[in-house]
């Protein structure tokens, strides 16, 4: 059974109708899982036997027409903590870490019934661009199986584009939601801070991180993060803020006529491919045609921000990764004398190189004598950061740019060179910074490899955004074409 | 050599919440290992903290009472450190900008009234508990998240008397705000000194030690005694103080080197991004502060100035509110405020004292001290029999009932007490006579036959008038 | 390499961080994280006299729980998931340092 071709909305009316049934979609789901995931090892994790059970159910107890979401498969990023399912985060310090409770954000999807039919590969501890840097195995581009899928959402975002499952969960800390899902030619939203809690996503920095959905469009996109959006007393800094019905307003009478939009002239500075430029001025015209108008506007201190994400990244890591100590739970080195021992050789043998650069980098910036001149100046330009936002968002309704500089790169490529991996997340780390929702979303190709373009909104105003990108989806065709893997399609 | 000392306090205590700080686990004693704990409190992969509105009302209750600054804007702050008591690697506390600033309490050390400075406060999460055994510790995180504040004294501390009289202040005025027991031999008041000691007249300090395992007020003013003197000899003796951590050992008295501190620690502080800030408003701090109980020193003017209690008798009153409050509630019922306060202080205390309890725990009422209190006042029952009825009132008798179910009544009535005496002398000539020839003993015989004769219910001051003038006639 | 982090620092975070490298490890990491505190220190051309330092970019202030207790009913699943433990205690190797710290 092939649903490429299918969104929530049609999966929905199929289940509704009794066309399919849940447990057909969700044993499609593995069927096409298990004939492609060889080829792009998306998944760390499979919940094969609890899915087909949740799924009978579901079906035993009927889908209405109000459950949208019901019966329909959705795979998990794993870093982000399920019950009873192994959590990893890809990293070997966790290889067999059972969570014993639920993640919010999974917990309101099970609410709504979707199906968790597995959890995707990411970069360990979600750190790095690249999804190479898991511990367990390399996920590769759903267009192009020599070429890295983005990071660190890469198992998310193959998954989606190769069709495995019409929805996942990614989290981005500094563009691991919207990169991948460029490198993948498929849709993905880095929600305002606070607007989905972070309950139970295994903390990176914590002052940066937010969950959101990956999707082959717009709407199904707008659809899930209405369904895990909102305040949840588990975590005091989700936002009190009403949660709109995001898909909503995503219909013909959807227009960006009149809306004034930014494009900042460092996005299409020096190290931006050329093609990645061409895509992003031919959207920006695409949106003139349809009433918009489009301004050059600034983002000075733009080129500070990877320097200060590094900072403040690393720094809140350093710290949320002191609890993997071999104490309480996950891996525990055995060839040990002591307490110092368990400590050291836990850490030392659990964590890989890059958890180890970033550790080493937070606990410098943080350290007696750095602090001011690292931790507390990086604190500082990122106020500087949010006021450049702050003062062109007060006069356009958003901002458009490319996600990255350049669409996915070779495997292997840059996975020696940290600075020049840090350097592509120049265009998507200061939307962390500043807290702002960012939307992904295909808008070319480049010697057929996609290429995405963002969106960045004012803070909760993701509103705006999926109807820019939805009726921009409307007006072009990058989002219908899909990567050719064999099997499905 | 003249010495100056410069001692600082660290005093943590526990709050006395329903649940902990940053998790809904309940806070509780004596539970099993492990039993009041929650993904939380592990340090869970994935799980955040939530400020528990309680300890931030506490902690500004302790700065009011504590004559701090509170601090209006605050946050928390993250305290990185590795211990296995210490599920997150971290600690969440307050570095900053602390709950409370700049307070100050009044000691009285041998009559000598000083201001105590506390430069700062902050409420923060204890850490669990590890219990060591031959190769393996074992870790019990019950403990982790309960409520401390953390009060930090001024340099103002110039003798280990003032030590342990600022520690007394600190004890009364937190324990008259209720948020903690305070009480040192169950843990919740944790007391980490430091001490150094420096030549008259030197302005650069002196190289400060540390002392660990204080369990007592009075462990903490010997092992500065101790620390004092020790210091004083090395320098006199031409060495120099190490900066270093020593154990007070009870038994001897002395102080012994645990380690040598090599440098400071590094505990990389920086905000806690999970938590946001608090605004506390002026109005909270007002509400807070209207509802807040009398303090002690408050108490003691009061008592002294109106009720002519002596300055010992207020002190002894107000060492715990549970006394203070009974005492008003006593003195409220007419009680004689005298009277009130030598049985607290005697009886009550020798009560409390014999049985291991708390005055709350016991079912002596204020109403039954009162009414005690009152039948010796008018004189229905001597001091003597108060004694059986102040056993009855530990049983929560009613004393008045008791007096009369027992007929305890004492006999006061002229008219009924003459005859008697006139029986007791006729039956003594040789006493008068006794008396007559300047023997005063022989007074106390007589009154003693009285005594015999009305079995001990008689009323002494009444019969020594009575028989006084009778004898003088 | 411009030496703004050497070796003997490298090697002093990583105690802070309760890490080990070998002798290989620490020579390609030094230079690498000193090239990452290069980048870092080109932050001090962006002028930041009178900025407040930006912590949290939640809206949330103000925000707490009330004082009620909830036994999440956890601890048995969390002694069932620690790597050793015994009589409802986590059991490790002896701790050598006694400094407990709070
Ligand atoms: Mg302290
Ligand atoms: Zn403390």
């Amino acid at each position: 059974m092939n649903y490429f071709k299918q969104d929530l909305a049609s999966l929905h009316a199929d289940l509704v109708a009794k066309k399919i049934s849940s447990k057909e979609l969700t044993q499609a789901t593995f069927d096409n899982i298990k004939a492609t995931d060889p080829k792009i090892d998306a998944f760390l994790a499979l919940n094969e036997e609890a899915a087909l059970d949740q799924a009978t159910k579901i079906d035993a107890a009927g889908i209405k027409d109000d459950q949208p979401l019901a019966g329909i498969p959705v795979a998990i990023k794993d870093n982000i903590v399920t019950k009873d399912l192994t959590t990893t985060a890809a990293s070997k310090i966790l290889a067999n870490f059972k969570p014993v409770y639920d993640a919010t954000a999974t917990e309101k999807l099970a609410a709504a019934q979707m199906v968790t039919v597995g959890k995707t590969n990411l970069d360990e501890f979600a750190m790095g661009g690249s999804t190479e840097t898991s511990a367990f195995k390399q996920t590769k581009n759903a267009w192009d199986q020599t070429k890295v899928p983005g990071g660190s959402s890469g198992g998310s975002a193959a998954a989606v584009a190769s069709g495995q499952v019409v929805a996942a969960l990614g989290t981005d800390t500094g563009g691991s939601i919207r990169q991948p899902a460029s490198f993948n030619g498929v849709v993905g939203m880095k929600p305002t801070y606070g607007r989905v809690s972070r309950w139970g996503l295994i903390a990176f920095g914590s002052s940066l991180d937010q969950i959101g959905p990956l999707t082959r469009g717009v709407k199904d996109n707008a659809t899930i993060l209405s369904a895990i959006a909102g305040h949840d007393d588990h975590d005091l800094t989700s936002s009190t803020q009403a949660v709109p019905n995001f898909a909503g307003d995503l219909n013909d009478a959807a227009s960006v006529k009149g809306l004034r939009i930014g494009l900042p002239k460092e996005f299409l500075a020096e190290g931006v491919d050329d093609d990645v430029k061409n895509a992003i001025l031919a959207a920006a015209d695409t949106y003139r045609k349809l009433g918009a108008t489009v301004d050059e506007v600034s983002l000075p201190h733009n080129k500070y921000g990877v320097a200060a994400y590094y900072i403040i990244a690393s720094s809140e890591a350093s710290s949320n990764l002191q609890r993997f100590d071999g104490i309480r739970y996950g891996y525990r080195a055995q060839d040990v004398k002591n307490l110092e021992d368990v400590y050291v050789k836990s850490r030392s043998e659990g964590f890989g190189d890059e958890v180890k650069r970033r550790i080493m980098l937070g606990t410098f910036s943080l350290s007696a004598g750095f602090y001011d001149a690292y931790f507390l100046k990086a604190a500082k330009v990122r106020t500087v950061i949010i006021n450049d936002f702050k003062a062109v968002l007060k006069d356009h309704d958003f901002i458009m740019g490319p996600v990255a500089p350049t669409p996915a790169f070779d495997l292997g490529a840059e996975i020696q060179d940290p600075i020049t991996m840090y350097m592509n997340d120049i265009l998507t780390i200061p939307v962390n910074l500043a807290g702002l929702p960012g939307l992904s979303l295909p808008a070319g190709f480049s010697n057929n490899l996609p290429v995405g373009m963002q969106l960045i909104g004012r803070p909760f105003d993701e509103s705006t955004l999926y109807k820019a990108g939805y009726v921009f989806e409307q007006n072009t065709d990058f989002h219908l074409q899909v990567p050719t893997l064999g099997g499905q399609n | 050599m003249n010495f100056e000392t410069t001692i600082g306090l660290e005093v943590h205590i526990e709050l006395k919440t329903n649940s902990k700080i940053f998790s809904p686990s309940p806070v509780a004693y004596g539970a099993d290992p492990n039993a009041n704990t929650n993904v939380i409190d592990w340090g869970y992969p994935g799980v955040l903290p939530t400020t528990n509105k309680g300890v931030v009302a506490d902690g500004i209750i302790a700065a009011l009472a504590l004559h701090a600054t509170v601090e209006q804007h605050t946050h928390f702050d993250r305290k990185n450190y590795f211990y296995p008591d210490n599920p997150k690697a971290y600690q969440i506390t307050q570095s900053d900008k602390p709950i409370g600033h700049d307070g100050w309490v009044e000691v009285d050390v041998d009559g000598v009234k000083k201001k105590i400075g506390i430069s700062e406060m902050h409420i923060e999460e204890d850490a669990g508990k590890n219990t060591h055994e031959r190769d393996y510790s074992y870790v019990d995180l019950n403990r982790q998240g309960t409520p401390l504040i953390e009060i930090v004294s001024k340099p103002d501390i110039a003798s280990p008397a003032e030590a342990y009289a600022y520690l007394e202040a600190l004890r009364q005025r937190i324990q008259f705000t209720g948020i903690s027991d305070v009480k040192m031999e169950e843990g919740s008041m944790r007391v980490d000194v430091n001490i150094s000691v420096r030549p008259v007249g030197q302005e650069k300090f002196g190289t400060k030690t540390e002392l660990k395992n204080l369990n007592s007020f009075n462990y903490v003013q010997r092992g500065l005694e101790y620390e004092e003197k020790r210091q004083q000899q090395v320098l006199m003796s031409g060495g120099a103080v190490q900066q270093e951590t020593r154990r007070f050992d009870e038994k001897t008295g002395e102080t012994i080197l645990m380690r040598v501190k090599a440098g400071a620690d590094d505990y990389r502080y920086f905000p806690e991004p999970d938590l946001p800030a608090l605004n506390i408003s002026d109005d909270w701090i007002k509400e807070l502060g209207d509802a807040m109980p009398e303090m002690p020193t408050k108490r003691r003017e009061r008592y002294v100035n109106d009720l002519g209690l002596t300055d010992y008798d207020a002190m002894v009153i107000t060492q715990t509110k549970e006394m203070s409050d009974f005492f008003d509630a006593t003195v409220a019922l007419k009680a004689d405020p005298k009277m009130a306060a030598n049985y607290l202080q005697g009886d009550v205390n020798a009560y409390l004292n014999d049985n291991h309890v708390d005055l709350q725990a016991t079912k002596l009422t204020p109403a039954n001290l009162a009414g005690m209190i009152n039948l010796i006042s008018d004189g229905t029952i001597s001091s003597k029999m108060a004694k059986k009825v102040f056993k009855a009132i530990t049983n929560g008798e009613e004393p008045k009932a008791f007096v009369e179910k027992h007929g305890l009544v004492q006999l006061s009535d002229p008219a009924k007490l003459q005859p008697i005496i006139d029986d007791v002398l006729q039956a003594n000539p040789q006493s008068i006579e006794d008396f007559n020839n300047g023997k005063k003993r022989a007074v106390g015989f007589l009154v003693g036959q009285i005594m015999k004769q009305t079995h001990g219910q008689a009323n002494p001051q009444v019969v020594n008038k009575l028989l006084m003038a009778a004898l003088q006639q | 390499m411009a030496n703004r982090i050497n070796r003997d620092q490298v090697q002093h975070v990583a105690g802070l961080a309760k890490l080990e490298f070998t002798d290989a490890q620490l020579d390609a990491f030094t230079p690498q994280l000193d090239d990452i505190i290069g980048l870092f220190e080109t932050l001090s051309e962006v002028d930041t006299d009178g900025v407040e330092a930006t912590s949290s970019v939640s809206d949330q202030l103000n925000v707490m729980r009330e004082d009620v207790a909830d036994d999440w009913g956890q601890s048995h699943a969390l002694l069932k998931n620690a790597p050793d433990a015994a009589r409802g205690f986590i059991k490790v190797p002896a701790i050598i340092d006694e400094s407990e710290d709070n």
